[in-house]
């Protein structure tokens, strides 16, 4: 039998944390430890993804719980001598809260992780994702096995009683959508996970895949028994290479030991998964045109009716969920729907996971209860703004979202108080911004992304989005005119009102809501040629100020010799020639250099 | 291009074609098996396939020209993707893009380097925000970038 | 491996715990000291004793730790027990051999092997 190990190491071998280096601490530790002989004492595993990404790579000893950051190979021998040997912690390694420095030993104490309730990241970080083993060990399976144990048409009951709510940005009833594909009549019907995360600012479905893959298969396979469909695809974005080995590995294991396949269980249910790879185009996350691409066809929506329950995949019967929505099944037939749906908001149940980014102190994933505050999770989990900065506003939802600004921060978050403040949940990217950041700059950025992301297929997207960001470039540049701001809104009332899918249906929301919030800064741009943030370039200039000591170092850096002044005296900058780089603000070393 | 496509390379095509070309739907994987074998997409990998497969030469070049995946110009020994999503853009993606393409000597629209070493492209959100801004070159990650650090990355790579 | 039934599935999960539950909260604790004291005095071999017999007997729920020097260093290698709502109990110059009974008696059955305790919390 094995060797009882004492001590488990966790390595997150997250994304995150591998681009940190952390694939060179494993085999450091492994062979520390053999040094050691202690290689059969402690074990040593490879996990998914934590969340806290800002402060990978991330090690975690057990029994004790204690949480390292920022680990490098260097470090290795101290964590094997003191902590695995002697049993002293490292104390220079340890987690600091962001607004106190307070060292922090274990993962249950940071503040990060306290307030989530990780229920569909249960496993994320705590398991080997490559062991099928260790995902039962975690009750994997179990909710397979008692969904089998029932009636398809109870499976789909069950999940209507939990309130799930589609996670991938629409939120529509999970049960009802199984329900419409139940009801369908056909031979033959598809299950398709949506893992073709698009959004910028999102990662979630990535860390779920990467870090605990069974557990989207047992997902998929409970509403394949339940919907009747005995084939499932998973359409996966190719630029999450992990991701994808991580599901061939799990669906190899899963096929071998017969919880994918012919008879699952001795139930007589049967069920096949396989991989597509996107080819990059954010619009096949749209459901249609995410069929016409596994097709193998441009993948470019269509009208519904008739909707994928009826006539999807190849014609037949579909029933389309996100990762993250197929994550939270496993866990709804165990422990059965009351525990799910006792968590949330009326209207809005279970737990949502957020990715935190931007200007924000603690990067990463957080699972947290609907109706949790924003303020909750940017000041208590994301530990506020860096640097002294202050809040400006908070983006949810992508490119289909809206900003949210100071005054909404304590706005309880659901699927409906978010629409009704004029963004949405989308996939739960959260970019947080502050005072430096442009906001007519980000709703470009947006208009930017979508205008290029659409399929062409339809005129108010296509074109409708490329008027709107020649405004919005006009704007940015100190050219825009009174008429703009009109223009820019009954333009984004077309392109709602006339696009055939969710894409443009929703491309205006970014401009809608910061004109809405922040139309000062619109108009500041527009009267007055400024950017209040100093963030477009065109409307900034670099000043050196009596700071300068005239070391001359902003002199040598700048590409367009626009720096003149003479040695220990204070240089000037000739406005005319500057290209506003900035590159001679990030080289003074006196800050005597600052925009105007 | 002057090079001339090889033999043994279409051989492998055609048995990418055997392996896949029976089930349907698999226009999108022999492409991507097709690129992973000649690097990018020439004319006439594209006939052949068409010929090979049935389908219409002008449905290939739509589903081609459609993802931002596949590529008919040849491409650079490494791939540089630039990630400007939301997070890479607030904490200063643009500036890391023009390091790279000055470091690279890249002007105006081109993307790869005259001598194949590198093609630069910009890649909508790599999932990576956490380390924002972050650049992949093939399929490894680096993040938390200052245009400083940016040379020393790219020499990594020959 | 093949899983047929949820029998079989649950036969694995059982399996597979206790090789994890080093990573869960566990009911009781065993504390090896291990400063450079304790090892030169023997804890290592009390250590992997302790872990052979706990894997032996099959025990759930036990997570075994280290701690540094407490300052008793002529009694090391010393062994601390703590069972859940109990006194913290230690046990001092601890041989490989002690281990079978420390854990058969005091882990097990909650009976304090009297003979080789130096102290109670």
């Amino acid at each position: 039998m094995e060797k009882l190990a004492r001590a488990h190491v966790l390595v997150c071998g997250g994304t995150g944390c591998s681009s940190s280096g952390s694939k060179l601490i494993i085999p450091a530790l492994k062979e520390k430890l053999e040094a050691r002989s202690m290689g059969s004492e402690v074990k040593v595993v490879e996990t998914g993804c934590h969340g806290l990404c800002e402060m990978g790579p991330l090690v975690i000893v057990y029994p004790e719980g204690v949480f390292y950051v920022r680990v490098k190979p260097e470090d290795v021998d101290e964590i094997v001598e003191n902590h695995l040997v002697k049993g002293r912690v490292v104390e220079r390694l340890l987690y600091k809260e962001p607004a106190t420095l307070d060292t922090v030993p274990s993962y249950d104490e940071i503040s990060f992780y306290r307030k989530q309730k990780r229920y569909a990241l249960a496993n994320c970080g705590h398991i080997n994702p490559e062991s099928l083993e260790e995902y039962i060990g975690a009750d994997g399976y179990e909710g397979l096995g008692k969904a089998l144990s029932m009636k398809p048409e109870e499976v789909v009951e069950e999940i209507k009683a939990s309130g799930l709510r589609g996670r991938g940005g629409g939120g529509f009833p999970t049960g009802l959508k199984w329900q419409f594909t139940r009801s369908a009549v056909n031979d033959k019907k598809y299950v398709i996970c949506n893992a073709d995360e698009g959004d910028p600012g999102a990662f979630m479905d990535r860390s779920v895949l990467e870090g605990d893959p069974h557990r989207v298969l047992e997902g998929m396979a409970i509403c394949g028994y339940a919907v009747g469909s005995d084939e499932g695809y998973i359409y996966c974005r190719a630029e999450y290479p992990l991701a994808i080995k991580r599901l061939r590995n799990a669906i190899a294991q899963a096929e071998e030991t017969g919880l994918l396949g012919r008879d699952i269980l001795g139930s007589g249910f049967n069920f096949t998964i396989h991989i597509k790879e996107g080819a990059g185009a954010f619009v096949c996350g749209e459901e249609t045109a995410l069929m016409a691409s596994i097709e193998g066809r441009r993948g470019m929506p269509r009208p519904r009716p008739p909707f994928p329950a009826n006539s999807g995949l190849w014609g037949k019967p579909t029933n389309i969920n996100n990762v993250e929505t197929f994550a939270n099944v496993p866990s709804i037939m165990r422990d059965g729907a009351s525990y799910f749906a006792s968590q949330g908001t009326e209207t809005s149940k279970g737990t949502k996971v957020f990715a935190l980014t931007g200007k924000i102190n603690n990067t990463g994933l957080a699972e947290v209860p609907m109706g949790i505050t924003m303020r909750e999770i940017i000041y208590d989990i994301g530990g506020g703004i860096p640097d002294g900065k202050k809040f400006k506003a908070v983006q949810i939802g992508g490119p289909s979202g809206g900003c949210l600004p100071e005054q909404l921060l304590d706005l309880s978050i659901d699927y409906e108080s978010l629409i009704k403040a004029g963004a949405m949940m989308g996939s739960g990217g959260l970019v947080v911004m502050d005072e430096t950041t442009c906001m007519v700059d980000v709703a470009r950025y947006f208009l930017n992304f979508t205008q290029d992301e659409s399929c062409g297929k339809c005129t108010p997207c296509r074109e409708g989005t490329k008027r709107m960001l020649e405004i919005l470039n006009r704007i940015c540049e100190g050219k825009g005119t009174e008429e703009d701001i009109p223009l820019l809104e009954s333009l984004a009332k077309s392109i709602k009102a006339g696009s055939l899918c969710a894409l443009g249906q929703t491309a205006p929301n970014p401009v809608l809501s910061t004109l809405n919030f922040f139309r000062d800064e619109y108009e500041a741009h527009i009267k007055e040629h400024r950017c209040p943030a100093g963030a477009c370039t065109a409307l900034v200039g670099y000043v050196i100020t009596e700071a300068c000591r005239g070391c001359g170092l902003c002199k040598k850096v700048c590409p367009v010799d626009a720096i003149s002044g003479e040695v220990k005296s204070v240089h000037a900058i000739d406005q005319e020639t500057c290209i506003k780089c900035g590159a001679c603000q990030a080289k003074c070393p006196f800050k005597a250099i600052n925009k105007g | 291009m002057g090079d001339k496509l090889a033999e043994k390379d279409f051989a492998r095509l055609d048995e990418v074609l055997a392996d896949l070309g029976s089930s349907k739907g698999t226009l999108i994987p022999v492409l991507q098996k097709a690129q992973d074998i000649f690097g990018y997409l020439p004319r006439d990998v594209l006939v052949h396939i068409s010929r090979k497969t049935g389908v219409p030469l002008s449905q290939v070049f739509g589903v081609v020209t459609f993802y931002a995946q596949f590529h008919l110009e040849p491409r650079g020994r490494n791939i540089i993707r630039s990630c400007q999503g939301t997070a890479c853009h607030v904490r200063g993606a643009k500036g890391i893009l023009q390091e790279i393409a000055s470091c690279l000597g890249l002007e105006g629209d081109a993307v790869t380097t005259p001598d194949l070493r590198f093609t630069l492209e910009t890649v909508a959100c790599i999932g990576c925000c956490g380390l924002a801004p972050v650049l992949m070159v093939n399929d490894e990650t680096h993040g938390r970038l200052v245009p400083d650090k940016i040379k020393g990355i790219l020499d990594q790579y020959k | 491996m093949a899983i047929k039934s949820l029998d079989d599935l649950r036969k694995i999960k059982e399996q597979a715990k206790s090789t994890t539950s080093a990573r869960h909260e566990s009911g009781t604790q065993v504390i090896v000291g291990m400063g450079t004291c304790g090892i030169a005095a023997g804890a290592r071999t009390v250590m992997t004793a302790i872990l052979d017999e706990i894997a032996k007997r099959g025990l759930q729920n036990v997570s075994v730790m280290q701690t540094g020097c407490i300052g008793m260093c002529q009694k090391e290698p010393l062994v601390d027990i703590v069972r859940p709502g109990e006194a913290r109990v230690t046990y001092g110059n601890v041989r490989p051999e002690d281990v079978p009974s420390i854990i058969s008696e005091h882990l097990v059955n909650g009976r304090i092997v009297n003979d080789l305790v130096v102290a109670k919390l």
